[in-house]
């Protein structure tokens, strides 16, 4: 191993943290100082002596059968070392995050455009990509199945997957679905109920994480036949769990250690080149590395789920909402991804953070020829957050009423039933929210007799002066649910140590969990201070040879590996005292840490932590499970399915050049419940990301598909957001504590993804008074669209 | 071919140098040199950006051949000898303007370029400087905090030792 590898090992291995803060405190990053230096070895830094590089074939049809492939002329260029197809996969074929229907590498067919068909192993990266271009590969290009149309009816266009080849629970080209009806349902007698009806089709185009690290990892095959895979992931051991049957490895001989994680947004919870460097390295028994460049990384992960909804939304004369009714369908691409989670979280909360007493549902993930599309922050509530919030301003002026008075009026609070049944049993702040957004003061008008370009629609574009802009205000207000749902046991592990070291009591904390950039690592420190009492603590690298974490995803990472870290330390806690116990005979009831010393907290100071220690070290390792929930009901969507809710409110201020049809965003203010800021520098930086990845899906955003074919994959041509697209974003913070979490805490990072795309959407309609009922809103829509109705 | 030049005041050689690869390969695959970042290599995202003679340059779209003989200075160049971090490496983390960090080493130096030339930057004038680079995590308002200290501090420096 070089030092360069061990290096990456070591990320976090020997930093001390010297502050005090504990919880509720803003230390700063155990990784910042390596990560400002340039010396943090991210996935795409590892390097090995003799490594090889590994690269891989990608069919640039989205339908064919594969007639032949031809490696001959491949193996032939000099310094390739393997050219790998499926017939060269030691075990299982297939894999998947819920359902394994993805080939490693592609069999006899491809189902999207980019799909993996063979791989090449060479000494330099050059040289694999001349090789791969001499792979030879013969198809049947058949016309693809993308549309809603073509999926529904597959007798006329054929199937994604055979009926025969089915592992899904879907059938025809539905990859998965969830009805769910409350009250009365929505039936004639029930619209008749209602004064006013408002409805509306919807669309939101694909968006990509975009992450600014690309996949990349070091596999090194091992002495014992396994493998040790350095890797930017979201979830170690579930990467694991797949890989190994593909491997025909035990899991145990599959070492996994997080390398260094560029972003994720939930473009790493599925596996990109893990098994492909993995097999390179078993084939050649020498180090692979494989790091994508950008285009290939539009190719080699999943995307935001695009989606085509129908709402329909009745209510009284005076604003009550009397029935929702709504039809979401979200294109799942080839492979089934995370798709049944997306599925479920758009049936369960796409009729938003509203009380309704009546309530229809049906949600699909179709099986296309298109991208695969799976987790990405806010995932399934994002998309239908655009159809409700833009339903809401339509009732709104369908009644005459104050956008946000309408939302306060019909908004869920603590206490209140989710038209899943659930019963919100914690705090549940949304006319709040909206009250404090609405009363934060409004940005100056535009200055148009000191302009600086700059500040306007079209910036250093010098697109105008000034002329034609108009200002708009807007408002929304979503809702995420918190952790895995539908009866899944997401626990994470957490591994806490206290020793003595140099004289001083340090905390050593070691877990799976996956830092990609959030901070959790600060805040793992954070938890370990407060409970032991102690200054000194350390982060472990993150690997297999502890519990799963879980996934750092669905908002949960602080809550369940946080969670973990609190019991752990604790139970490290409540053996040292027990230690203290038996050597002394204390008889007290009031026993805590701090300090570094074991403290009545009526008696005073007992011993010092570093003489009751002394040599030894105490090293335990402990679960936390979230209470349980069970699957929605497959007709009626009734179930306590979610773990946890949160809701964000922001306020989306916006200069339109309508002439141009360009749009700026003036400033997008959040509000937000966290529960409990563990870390409040963190939560709002999250808040803050959040809020610009909704502001991309917003006015820029989308992978342009046609045909099955991407057209855009370059950071050239997808556009997300720079920092002149970006507007100041003040941001407030509730602490409500739910009793349920450790410290009450609420999951903090999807919240405002989900929220924040409807108020941006709302301002540029009131500056326009365009209906504009797709996103991301382009230029053309904004030129060539007819005012419509609000 | 070799390729010799200059990288954070430190002679370096790099042998068997395919053409066509860029400053970037060659200073994180040849010489040790890893923190310039690779997450677009076509010059959109501005997180391998290092001073070429001076000038912020995006290293992926420079060929190893064209630094022959020149000086290249890397976010690894902005660490004094002993290892103190500067100015803005301070104010980044600092404000908590590092998240992910991919983003950090090019914003990291095409904002010690900015306040070179200009110690006092207005708001308009650091979003116009860092328009290259790219960040994915933060919204930006943090490196707006970071580069807005940087500046407090520099100006802060200056006056103490005029």
């Amino acid at each position: 191993m070089s030092t360069r590898t061990i290096q990456g090992q070591k990320n976090l291995q020997n930093i001390n943290q010297a502050s005090k803060d504990g919880i509720g405190g803003s230390p700063l990053r155990p990784d910042g100082n390596l990560k400002v230096k340039g010396e943090f070895a991210y996935s795409s830094d590892m390097w090995h002596e003799d490594m090889l590089w590994g690269m891989a074939l990608r069919s640039p049809h989205p339908r064919a059968n594969i007639l032949s492939v031809d490696i001959s002329e491949a193996l032939k260029v000099p310094g390739v070392y393997a050219v790998l197809t499926h017939e060269d996969i030691p075990g299982s074929k297939y894999y998947g995050l819920e359902i394994q229907d993805q080939p490693a590498l592609a069999i006899d067919k491809v189902r999207y455009h980019g799909e993996a068909i063979a791989l090449v192993a060479a000494d330099h990266p050059e040289t694999a990509r001349r090789a791969v271009k001499k792979i030879k590969v013969e198809y049947e290009v058949l016309t693809p199945i993308v549309t809603e149309e073509q999926c529904l009816d597959p007798e006329t266009h054929g199937y994604v997957h055979e009926p025969h080849e089915y592992k899904s629970h879907g059938y025809g080209n539905i990859c998965h679905e969830q009805k769910l009806v409350s009250g009365l349902g929505v039936t004639d007698e029930v619209r008749a109920l209602a004064d006013v009806i408002v409805s509306g089709d919807y669309e939101v185009g694909m968006q990509d994480q975009a992450f600014l690290g690309p996949e990349s990892g070091l596999a090194v095959p091992a002495e014992d036949g396994g493998i040790d895979l350095y890797i930017a992931t979201q979830w170690l051991h579930v990467d694991r769990q797949q890989m190994a049957p593909v491997l025909d490895l035990p899991e145990e001989k599959v070492r996994l250690t997080l390398a260094g994680v560029g972003g994720a947004f939930g473009g790493r919870e599925d596996l990109s080149m893990q098994i492909h460097a993995c097999l390179l390295a078993q084939h050649t028994g020498k180090p692979v590395k494989i790091v994508y460049s950008r285009d290939e990384s539009f190719f080699g992960h999943v995307h935001r789920h695009p989606a085509k909804m129908h709402y329909e939304h009745g209510a009284t004369r005076d604003g009550k909402l009397v029935f929702a009714d709504c039809r979401i369908v979200l294109d799942g691409g080839a492979y089934a991804s995370a798709s049944p989670a997306v599925v479920g979280n758009a049936a369960s909360l796409g009729h938003g953070p509203y009380v309704i007493p009546n309530v229809k549902m049906h949600a699909i993930a179709l099986y296309s020829n298109n991208p695969s599309c799976g987790a990405m922050r806010g995932f399934g509530a994002v998309q239908a957050a655009f159809g409700y919030e833009t339903q809401m301003d339509r009732l709104a002026a369908a009644l005459g009423m104050d956008p946000v008075e309408l939302r306060q009026l019909n908004a869920m609070a603590e206490g209140d039933f989710m038209p899943t049944g659930q019963q919100i049993d914690s705090p549940a702040p949304v006319a709040e929210l909206l009250q404090r957004v609405k009363d934060m003061p409004l940005p100056p008008p535009l200055d148009t007799e000191h302009l600086d370009v700059r500040q306007i629609p079209g910036a250093l574009s010098n697109t105008s002066h000034g002329e034609g802009i108009v200002r708009g205000v807007g408002y929304s207000v979503g809702i995420k649910n918190v952790g895995f749902s539908e009866g899944f046991d997401d626990y994470s592990t957490a591994r806490v140590r206290l020793e003595v070291i140099g004289g001083e009591p340090v905390a050593m904390v070691h877990t799976a969990m996956a830092e990609v950039g959030q901070g959790g690592v600060t805040v793992h420190a954070q938890i370990a201070r407060t409970e032991l009492g102690v200054e000194q603590v350390t982060i472990h690298p993150a690997n297999t040879e502890v519990g799963s974490a879980g996934s750092t995803s669905a908002s949960r990472q602080t809550y369940m590996t946080g969670g973990a870290v609190k019991l752990a330390a604790e139970a490290v806690k409540r053996a040292l005292i027990e230690k203290g116990r038996r050597r002394y005979g204390w008889t007290h009831h009031d026993i805590t840490l701090v300090g570094g010393k074991v403290v009545s907290e009526s008696a005073g100071p007992l011993v010092s932590m570093v003489d009751l220690l002394g040599d030894e070290a105490i090293d335990l390792t402990r679960e936390h499970h979230h209470r349980p929930t069970v699957p929605f009901d497959k007709e009626t969507g009734q179930g306590f399915g979610h773990v946890q809710y949160t809701f964000c409110a922001n306020r989306a201020v916006v200069d339109v050049d309508v002439e141009l049809g360009l749009v700026k965003v003036v400033e997008l203010t959040a509000v937000q419940d966290v529960g409990k800021a563990l870390n409040p520098l963190s939560v709002v930086g999250q808040i803050q990301g959040g809020c610009t990845q909704a502001l991309g899906l917003a006015v820029m955003e989308e992978i342009i598909v046609r045909d099955g074919k991407v057209r855009n994959a370059s950071f050239t041509d997808y556009l997300i957001p720079t920092i002149l697209d970006t507007p100041p974003i003040p941001v407030e913070i509730l602490e409500l504590p739910d009793p349920h979490a450790p410290y009450g805490l609420r999951g903090v990072g999807e919240a405002p993804t989900v929220s924040a795309t409807p108020s941006i959407v709302a301002a540029i309609r009131n500056a326009t008074g365009l209906a504009l009922n797709r996103i991301p809103v382009r230029p053309e829509h904004l030129t060539t669209e007819r005012p419509g109705e609000l | 071919m070799r390729v010799t030049f200059t990288a954070n005041g430190k002679p370096v050689e790099a042998d068997d140098v395919w053409e066509g690869e860029s400053l970037l390969y060659v200073l994180r695959e040849r010489v040790g040199l890893p923190g310039s970042k690779n997450a677009c290599e076509q010059g959109e995202c501005g997180s391998c950006t290092v001073y070429l003679d001076g000038v912020p340059v995006c290293s992926c779209l420079v060929a190893a051949g064209q630094v022959q003989d020149r000086e290249v200075r890397t976010v690894e160049g902005l660490t004094d000898e002993n290892g103190e971090l500067g100015l803005v490496q301070q104010a980044f983390i600092d404000a908590g303007a590092v998240q992910c960090g991919f983003c950090t080493p090019g914003l990291l130096v095409q904002t010690d370029a900015l306040l070179e030339s200009d110690a006092q930057p207005s708001d308009n004038d650091i979003r116009e400087a860092l328009s290259g680079n790219l960040c994915r995590c933060t919204g930006y308002e943090k490196i707006m905090d970071a580069v807005r200290l940087a500046s407090a501090r520099k100006c802060a420096g200056k006056a103490e030792s005029e």
